[in-house]
């Protein structure tokens, strides 16, 4: 019995270039070696693939790599003292902060995980995740409402959105983002910029209350306060979207007539 | 002895220890159960009706003796103890013990101890959270069931027979079983992991729904502000899943189901919010549990019968519901005769099978609320009124409570409601033909959400209109309740009629499709 379409009984292996009879046509060349940045360097060398070919992805893993670990020992030990704080009775709400650790460890993690990967709906996946575990945040706050609303209008609206023309536009099934090293260094230098501004930001701040037990905004107030107060924003968010969807159908419009 | 060629890399079946031991418990399970299972099969399946029911009694009615008898014995009446709350453990078992002496609590030594850990309130979170996974798991189940039983009876078959005994009741549990021991293949040309983790993508979001949905009035796990969104929210991050496993199984007829699914699945978000809209206009609130509330005294008083644009809304939102949860006739992304099985082509076994728990449990989801927003939620149709004389006529009181929450109000109201539109569901699936996507399209953009715009805007004006409150515009409103009730009474009635009516009436095949349905047996 040999292959119904090229007559040899020769097994396949795997890369090879030549169309499946079914299924999705397989890229022709691999476009990377699999091998994420957090690979060890040696594996590194070795590899004559495209996408490893200069220093700066390295320094960019290195300091990434560095910066996981610090957040995550520093988290721990956050948490260690919270939780030392809770036992000796200084603060209430050990599951609140040990929770809330946990999520804050897993947000960091997964926008790393958007970062690191290259296949585009693997950073939009990621990017679900962000957001999902954001609105738990906003949830372990009492904020009902805003993660709500966050998951609707993020995940069950722009998130799909996005895969969905990923899956429109992209030729391939592994679409593919290769950054260029001042696009990286760019990225770096706006997010230390932002880094360091949040950091002031929170050294400015004043903290109101320890305590979580404050009961959340109900949500009849910020629909008032919406329909009074800001009732100018939110119509020209509004409007704003309308024009979007306006211009959207007039662009998508059957020119031929 | 030919070697076939085939187009994929073959590799030997990998099994580590813990497949091993699985195999084996598997194995174990089954040679013990074989021979006994279908003499105590009925007895199982009855039991478990009588006893379910009973053990969630004795807990609602230990968690409210634990309120009391805490309450009563703390200086400051501290009914909710948070677990690690600094410088107290809760109440002593001791002090506990002397309040139950006094209130002469039977086995008191006993009871002290289990008033000790019920104090706090995580212990009695995850009770309820274990008994909102055990209705997760079993909805699912039931409903598979149930919708290969009218399957069957629809098509002039019997269904599901044999396993279990009586009509096959087994089956589901069987086929987890089943599914659970089945090798996780995962496509050598898969995303791997996005492969992996997509059912997980689908099934929390649909598990997590039921964390804020009431099954009455105190029975809900976190009574949201903004119970509503929440769900609303939960259905739309389920999409995800699909979409990603329909992309990551690398496959054609996967993809196109996933888009399918992501296409059907924005458009149709919107008409489903609109029509969702229209109760909370009425209700002037986003809470469920308050929304059901507003709805109590009996049937008239259900919020889709009190203006004509909130049972018109009745109508799109369980159309809009019906593509939120894939069923026909929107069922593309799964269309069986054109897309193999859609976006599941790919998964099998316990991952296919995380799928269609998700599917239906969110067809579950998504009946409670229209149940709560539209059908009275877990008030039954009898008037309010006659649930006070019975107290009066019963004399006792916790016997006018029991039988007050069986007739009156509480959750097996909203398990029978859920269930008649479930039922619905799936008598809609059998019978109509799936459309296509342009179709599919053109009843969302230009039939639905025009019409949903129309009765959002009817009813802030109807809202806006007896917020004057006249004489004239009351008679009017009460007479329009009047109709629709009446309009509503008479579909309910017609619902029953023609379904008893086929049940009466059916018929097997004739000619030669007819034969022995249960030959080998």
């Amino acid at each position: 019995m040999g292959n119904q379409e090229g007559g040899t009984s020769k097994p396949r292996r795997g890369g090879v270039s030549k169309p499946r009879p079914g299924g999705m046509p397989k890229p022709k060349a691999p476009a990377c070696c699999g091998m994420g940045p957090l690979a060890p360097q040696r594996a590194w060398r070795r590899c004559a693939c495209p996408c490893h070919p200069g220093a700066h992805r390295r320094v960019a893993a290195v300091v990434l790599a560095l910066a996981v670990t610090l957040a995550g020992t520093g988290g721990v030990a956050m948490a260690a003292g919270e939780t030392a704080g809770v036992v000796r009775g200084e603060q209430p709400g050990l599951l609140e902060a040990v929770l809330f650790y946990l999520v804050a460890t897993g947000v960091v993690i997964s926008v790393l995980g958007i970062c690191l990967s290259r296949s585009v709906v693997r950073m939009a996946v990621w990017l679900f995740v962000t957001l999902g575990l954001v609105a738990l945040l906003y949830f372990l706050l009492a904020a009902t409402f805003l993660g709500a609303i966050q998951l609707i209008v993020y995940v069950g609206g722009t998130l799909v959105l996005l895969v969905f023309g990923v899956m429109l536009t992209s030729r391939s099934p592994w679409a593919r983002y290769n950054c260029r090293a001042w696009e990286l260094y760019g990225a770096g230098v706006v997010c230390l910029v932002l880094l360091v501004s949040l950091c002031l930001l929170l050294g400015r701040a004043e903290w109101v209350g320890t305590q979580a037990t404050t009961p959340g905004v109900p949500v009849a107030r910020i629909g008032e306060v919406l329909l009074s107060k800001y009732v100018l924003p939110f119509e020209a968010a509004g409007v704003l979207l309308f024009i979007v969807m306006v211009g959207a159908a007039h662009l998508a419009r059957d020119t031929k007539k | 002895m030919t070697q076939f060629s085939v187009p994929w890399t073959s590799r030997k079946p990998r099994f580590g220890p813990f497949g091993r031991l699985l195999a084996a418990i598997g194995k174990g399970i089954y040679a013990v159960a074989t021979p006994i299972l279908p003499r105590v099969a009925l007895l199982i399946f009855l039991a478990t009706l009588v006893v379910t029911p009973l053990l969630v009694w004795a807990c609602g009615e230990l968690f409210a003796f634990t309120l009391v008898a805490v309450g009563e014995a703390s200086p400051a009446g501290q009914p909710d103890v948070e677990w690690g709350a600094p410088s107290t453990w809760g109440l002593p078992p001791a002090a506990i013990g002397s309040v139950l002496t006094t209130r002469a609590t039977p086995a008191a030594g006993l009871m002290k101890y289990v008033v000790w850990i019920c104090q706090f309130r995580i212990v009695r979170d995850l009770v309820i959270l274990g008994a909102i996974f055990a209705l997760f798991c079993i909805v699912p189940a039931f409903a598979i069931w149930w919708e290969r039983k009218v399957a069957g009876r629809i098509q002039s078959r019997l269904g599901l027979m044999r396993v279990g005994g009586w009509h096959g009741w087994a089956q589901s549990a069987a086929d987890g079983l089943k599914l659970v021991l089945k090798e996780d293949l995962v496509p050598a040309g898969a995303d791997q992991a996005l492969f992996r983790a997509a059912p997980y993508f689908t099934i929390i979001p649909s598990l997590c729904a039921f964390v804020a949905l009431p099954f009455g009035l105190l029975w809900v796990f976190r009574e949201l502000d903004s119970a509503l969104l929440f769900i609303l929210a939960m259905l739309g991050v389920e999409v995800v899943g699909v979409i990603v496993g329909g992309w990551a199984s690398n496959n054609k007829w996967s993809l196109y189901g996933a888009m399918r699914e992501a296409c059907q699945m924005v458009s149709y978000e919107i008409p489903l919010g609109m029509a969702l809209l229209v109760p909370v206009i009425c209700a002037g609130t986003l809470s469920l549990v308050e929304i059901g509330k507003q709805q109590t005294g009996g049937w008239f008083s259900w919020l889709a019968f009190t203006n004509p644009f909130a049972f018109a809304a009745f109508v799109t939102y369980f159309i809009a519901s019906l593509a939120a949860c894939k069923r026909a006739p929107f069922d593309l992304p799964e269309a069986e005769s054109e897309l193999v099985a859609g976006f599941m082509t790919e998964y099998s076994g316990f991952r296919w099978a995380l799928f269609f728990f998700a599917e239906y449990a969110a067809m579950f989801v998504v009946a409670a609320l229209a149940c709560i927003l539209f059908l009275g939620g877990w008030n039954s149709p009898l008037p309010a009124a006659w649930g006070d004389s019975i107290t009066t006529v019963l004399g006792s009181a916790a016997l006018a409570r029991g039988l007050k929450g069986v007739l009156f109000s509480g959750p097996l109201w909203l398990l029978f409601k859920c269930g008649v539109l479930l039922y619905t569901q799936l008598w809609v699936r059998w019978t109509l033909p799936r459309i296509r996507i342009d179709q599919v399209l053109y009843a969302c953009v230009q039939v639905l959400l025009p019409l949903t715009m129309l009765l959002v805007l009817g009813t802030a004006v109807w809202v806006w209109v007896s917020m004057s409150g006249s004489a004239g515009w009351e008679w009017f409103a009460r007479i329009v309740n009047w109709i629709l009730g009446l309009i509503g009474l008479v579909f309910a009635a017609g619902f029953v009629v023609i379904a008893v009516y086929g049940f009466i009436h059916r018929r097997p095949l004739v000619g030669y499709l007819a034969m022995d349905p249960l030959s080998g047996a």
